[in-house]
């Protein structure tokens, strides 16, 4: 896709991916847009962090050039697969988020992904409109962090 | 400084008693620990569990039970009626994905405490 600002951004399901541009992607991350503790904020955190979501997760990579400017990712748990999404501070807001998280959901669809969940800060707006307009609904309003969920039968 | 330590049946609490524990054998702190249990967890077992953990330290501590319905705020009572300078309680447990998530005893008492609290990783 060419994203708002004309950037042609292409996106890959991740197969045997080389860390190191999306390593990279994570040490330039702004600091303000950490979530609950992730991304991780310094480099071999960072590593082992990205190595168990490479490993264990399902993972989508948004390309310009030879940049990762976005990550999202599926991780398995007993209550379904919990979603996360980075896009990197210049490239935010550009519609480049919305393409990942579809691309990660038809991803997890032909995985065999049935229930997604995630939880976000009560006060992160972008994020809840984002994943509100993909289909998630609040499951669980009662704490800080919003959990949101979607049954992925009813996305395609 | 005498610190109240809030522990029920997780790993977290018992990670934050840990930590309570090594910070208190430095400092010279003084600990009480109450123990409650959430959901299915047994009062009896997370005592023992406790006790067992308490048996080597090297610093003073007793242990008040908490019986009551809602635990949370029989901490923060308990916290606030007695000597305590500060009230500690484990700071969240991590998601798969690595995202720190706060229970709801953590965030009773982080909303409610009037004294310091400090949240154990």
């Amino acid at each position: 896709m060419d994203d708002a600002e004309g950037r042609r951004i292409t996106f890959e399901v991740v197969e045997d991916a080389d860390t190191e541009p999306i390593v990279e992607m994570y040490v330039a991350f702004d600091p303000a847009d950490r979530a609950q503790g992730i991304p991780p904020s310094q480099e071999d955190r960072i590593r082992s962090w990205l190595d168990t979501l490479l490993e264990e997760g399902l993972n989508v990579l948004a390309w310009d050039d030879e940049d990762v400017v976005g990550h999202a990712v599926l991780m398995p748990d007993d209550d379904g697969w919990e979603l996360a999404i980075f896009v990197n501070q210049p490239y935010q807001g550009a519609g480049i988020g919305t393409e990942l998280i579809q691309t990660l959901l038809g991803y997890g669809a032909e995985e065999g992904v049935d229930r997604v969940w995630l939880t976000v800060e009560r006060w992160n707006r972008p994020a809840i409109a984002l994943y509100k307009s993909v289909g998630f609904e609040p499951s669980d309003a009662e704490s800080f962090e919003m959990e949101m969920s979607l049954l992925l039968a009813g996305v395609e | 400084m005498h610190v109240l330590v809030g522990v029920e049946g997780s790993e977290e609490s018992g990670r934050a008693l840990e930590g309570v524990l090594e910070r208190a054998a430095d400092a010279g702190d003084e600990l009480t620990v109450a123990v409650f249990a959430l959901g299915e967890q047994s009062l009896d077992d997370v005592e023992s569990s406790v006790r067992e953990q308490l048996a080597d330290a090297a610093v003073s501590w007793s242990i008040e039970r908490i019986t009551a319905d809602h635990p949370a705020s029989a901490l923060v009572e308990l916290a606030e009626s007695g000597p305590y300078e500060q009230l500690a309680i484990g700071g969240g447990q991590q998601s798969p994905m690595g995202k720190i998530e706060l229970g709801s005893t953590t965030e009773f008492v982080l909303l409610n405490a009037q004294l310091s609290v400090r949240l154990v990783r």
